[in-house]
């Protein structure tokens, strides 16, 4: 017979406020098999675990129900705690009635209902509960970071720092990400590339360090410690080994006119190209659309121009397969698609620009070598005009929900540019909150308005008319001296708004890495887990997970290596008992689980099965439990419900049902 | 209209522990009041679900049950929500066959992150039950005291 | 019901979710002409000054153009709080259904003239 103690926690007054915790004590007590029900302000301080302690001594328990809060939060505590007292971990069960209770119900008397109800369904079902053990997995001592901009690159960084093996995945030619594409950063105004290349550079040098660029993601399976990932090495029709990075292949190409991704599209190209000057690997790609011979036959200059001999037009993609212990995510973001967004003009006229666009011109490197011009007509410009929250903050189908977080820094940062640069350009800035929490933030706006004249004007703009002499007329609001303005500008930067890099969806469903409506990957715990994916050995690094600058994302990236870190440390990891199990007695062997099997871990064999004390060899299932992850989906299934699933067994499930229902 | 005005549905939930009860959890540090009628099961997955569970809850007396996964193509066992979908399909014919309305059993998708989802869906849900009535198709009169 | 109720259930508005950005006035052809300005009308509504929208010359100045429908980044939609202040006008005399050959006494009427126009842009779609 089962000796179960029932352990109800206040949580100070998040459930003992809407919950009489005492009734639920009392009422606990009169469910079968209940030798001991207590409550206590914090079940799981030390104190609150020293009770359960205690109890179990004295009553000799043999499984616990913790009425707290969710078992998300705290169900590896109590396990702990009921190991550490002598019981099976796998004897105790929660019953939520903090998120699923108390904190959503107002009304005492209904709350303590349910919660009594939610207390029973517990009760029955660890009723059936059965001790169960975790076998022990290999952990590989690889890690993969997918991206490899600041955040990808500073987590592998930190992790072969530590002396463990990492390979970044990229899709495009080079690492560096979008910070490469910036001219200067917030709040310093210190260069980008001067701060990046060199980590670039050391990521490159690694010994360390494998960097797979052109590459993608194409396949995961496994599981934490063991994830093994397909990596599709895109064809570069560049042998990177006999490279040397001259660039004579670049100059000579005489397809020059595909637009340049790295400068947003304000540039061309050549159809055999770096995307910047200080790309690393410094090795080119062929880009095959716009090469004419991969179209034509006919060309092959740059195979003529290369000393190397590095120049093949008939590489393939190549497969490789790795191990891997850890995966972090560090896919970074782009800005949004503006086609939405016809009122301010941005397809009609080219002085319409995005900042990402402004960082490029702004650039020395950029589309025009770093001088601030309209790209209509090359002159100029007298007054800029800067809109922000472009799709940021909208709650329609066009926009995103959430704030992009650095508009505002960098907005300021760009008007304070070229206010310092260009001390006769006008620079004025519709917003509708400015948001700087952050070091030297605020400071750092307040010089743009107090030091650099940086003419502030709190409201949205309305519409941007492009006029025939190739100005444009903004028509905005003045909501602190409550009107409505037209100013006469000669460009636009609208602070369009973030989104997470588009491949990340299709890499979250290969990683069953949670992810939500706007495309950023979940964390485990929205504060007490951020850096890591609720799937175990994922982990996030970078915007992937939500919009943030570069000190945060550095220091992010850090911390998700870290985080890698401390499970590369582990030489076995204790795998998840709650597995499927075969009842070879019930098991007519006829192969549905092993079909609805997402990991393979279903095999067929012929077994001595010993049926009532007549002893036969019969093809039955088995579990292998290294591999079963616990989904349970062969249990349905099952059409002889031979199969189970330890920890959520039918038994154990039905018990539930019976117990809310009756 | 049903005359006793005092009866309460009873009302299970399914949640798989990635999303949904990751959700629902949302919805409680959230605030997100929905009636307590409803009351959560956690599975590991929507795909442990056995309709057979859903057909004993209401042979138990539930007025409703409701099912919630991760949303197509998220799920954290990759496939479980599809399994779960189809098996759902299955179910409504035979509750169909059966006379138990359509509305008192429903799969919705509700990712961790979708606390206020959870909570609306869960407020439209018992306003559904409410509507139709005390189920009285698949309940066991041996199961009532 | 009051008023405000009155206004959201008409409206299908919740004047809350307003961020006070003022697009809706940065876009409005009427604003000149306005005493109460479209993001006020928020306001309004939020306080439950009611009275003062139903006075105001905003109604018959709208020109139910819905550029501040089109571009609300918020779904709060002036126009229709706009609209909703004009039908409560109406309803306050009494009327809530119109049949066609009313229209011509009524266009005569107090009735603000733009709620015809503004109807017939609603219903044309």
């Amino acid at each position: 017979m089962e000796k179960i103690g029932v352990f109800v926690c206040h949580c100070g007054s998040n459930i003992a406020a809407t919950v009489d915790v005492s009734r639920v004590v009392a009422a606990a007590l009169t469910e079968p098999g209940v030798v001991h029900a207590e409550d206590y302000p914090y079940m799981c301080s030390e104190a609150g675990q020293a009770k359960i302690a205690a109890a179990i001594k004295e009553k000799s328990l043999t499984s616990l129900v913790v009425c707290s809060c969710s078992p998300r939060m705290h169900e590896e505590t109590f396990r702990a705690a009921a190991k550490k007292a002598g019981i099976n971990p796998y004897m105790v069960e929660i019953a939520n009635i903090r998120e699923h209770c108390s904190w959503i119900h107002k009304d005492m008397e209904e709350a303590t209902a349910k919660a009594i109800v939610l207390a029973r369904a517990a009760i029955q079902k660890v009723h059936r509960n059965v001790p169960l053990f975790p076998g022990e997995s290999l952990v590989t001592k690889r890690a993969l970071v997918i991206g490899g901009g600041i955040a990808g690159i500073q987590t592998a960084l930190d992790i072969a720092d530590a002396g463990y093996k990492v390979d970044i995945v990229e899709k495009t030619p080079s690492i560096g990400g979008r910070m490469s594409q910036l001219d200067k950063t917030f709040p310093t105004l210190d260069c980008s590339a001067c701060i990046l290349t060199p980590k670039m550079v050391d990521a490159a040098a690694h010994p360390n360090i494998t960097i797979y660029t052109y590459s993608e993601v194409e396949k995961v399976s496994g599981f934490v410690g063991d994830f093994t990932v397909e990596i599709r090495k895109k064809a570069r029709f560049v042998d990177a080994n006999a490279c040397t990075g001259c660039g004579v292949c670049q100059e000579k190409c005489p397809s020059k006119k595909a637009m340049s991704e790295f400068n947003r599209g304000l540039s061309t190209r050549s159809a055999i190209y770096t995307p910047f000057a200080q790309a690393i690997p410094n090795v080119p790609v062929i880009d095959t659309e716009a090469c004419i011979k991969m179209k034509t036959g006919k060309c092959g200059l740059c195979q003529k121009v290369c000393q190397a001999g590095a120049i093949h037009y008939d590489q393939k993609d190549e497969m490789i397969t790795e191990k891997y212990g850890a995966i972090i995510v560090a896919t970074g973001f782009d800005v949004i698609q503006l086609d939405a967004y016809d009122e301010y003009a941005y397809s009609q006229s080219k002085d319409v620009i995005t900042s990402l666009e402004l960082e490029r011109i702004m650039n020395a490197a950029g589309p025009t070598k770093g001088h601030l011009e309209r790209l209509s007509d090359g002159k100029a410009p007298k007054h800029i005009v800067f809109i922000q929250c472009v799709g940021s903050r909208c709650d329609d189908h066009r926009g995103k929900s959430y704030c992009s977080k650095i508009c505002c820094m960098y907005t300021a940062k760009h008007a304070m540019l070229i206010r310092d640069k260009y001390p006769d350009v006008k620079v004025t800035v519709f917003y509708i909150d400015v948001r700087t929490p952050g070091k030297n933030f605020d400071e750092f706006y307040r010089r743009a308005v107090e030091e650099y004249g940086v003419e502030y004007i709190k409201g949205q703009v309305g519409k941007v008319l492009p006029q025939p002499d190739g100005s444009l007329l903004v028509r905005g609001s003045d909501l602190i001296d409550n009107r409505q303005i037209t100013v006469e500008a000669d460009m636009v930067v609208l602070a369009a708004a973030i989104e997470p890099e588009k491949s990340v969806r299709k890499l979250a469903t290969m990683l069953t890495a949670s992810i939500d409506t706007n495309n950023f990957l979940t964390e485990a715990h929205p504060k007490l887990r951020p850096v890591e994916s609720p799937t175990a050995g994922v982990f996030l690094s970078g915007v992937c997970q939500g919009p943030k600058d570069i000190p945060e994302t550095v220091a992010q990236a850090g911390a998700a290596a870290v985080k890698a870190i401390g499970l590369l440390a582990k030489d076995k990891l204790l795998t998840n008992p709650c597995t499927a199990q075969c009842n070879t007695l019930l098991c007519n062997g006829c192969s549905t689980c092993e079909n609805v099997c997402p990991y393979g871990a279903i095999s067929y064999d012929d077994q001595e099965v010993n049926d009532h004390g007549k002893r036969e060899t019969r093809r039955v299932a088995s579990v292998n439990n290294a591999l079963c992850q616990g989904c349970g989906a062969c249990t349905v299934a099952c059409p002889s419900g031979a199969m189970d699933l330890q920890g959520f067994s039918n038994r154990q499930l039905i018990a539930e049902v019976d117990a809310i229902c009756r | 209209m049903s005359i006793e005005t005092n009866w309460k549905p009873k009302i299970v939930a399914f949640c798989c522990n990635w999303c949904s009860y990751a959700g629902a959890d949302l919805a409680g540090s959230s605030r997100l009041d929905y009636p307590a009628e409803v009351k959560i099961i956690r599975v590991p997955c929507s795909c442990r679900v056995n309709p057979m569970f859903i057909l004993r809850a209401f042979e138990k007396g539930a007025d409703g049950v409701i099912l919630c996964g991760c949303h197509p193509g998220d799920c954290h066992y990759s496939t479980g929500n599809y399994y779960a979908r189809r098996r759902m399909t299955l179910l409504w014919s035979l509750l169909d066959f059966i006379g138990v309305e359509k509305g008192r059993t429903r799969v919705e998708w509700v990712s961790a992150a979708e606390g206020v989802k959870f909570s609306t869906t869960m407020n439209e849900f018992v306003e559904k039950i409410y509507s139709l009535g005390e189920n009285v198709r698949l309940g066991d009169l041996r199961c009532k005291n | 019901m009051k008023t405000v109720d009155e206004i959201r259930e008409i409206s299908g508005v919740n004047p809350y979710k307003c961020m006070k950005c003022g697009k809706c006035s940065a876009s409005c052809p009427s604003y000149a002409e306005m005493d109460i300005k479209p993001h006020q009308f928020v306001s309004y509504v939020q306080r439950g000054e009611i009275e003062a929208l139903t006075a105001s010359r905003s109604l018959e100045k709208c020109l139910s153009c819905f550029a501040c429908i089109e571009r609300c980044p918020r779904s709060v939609e002036p126009a229709r709080l706009i609209d909703a202040a004009r039908q409560l006008v109406v309803r306050r005399r009494g009327e809530t259904m119109l049949s066609p050959d009313e229209i011509p006494a009524l266009a005569e009427s107090d009735a603000p003239p733009q709620l015809l126009v503004s109807a017939f842009r609603r219903y044309r779609r």
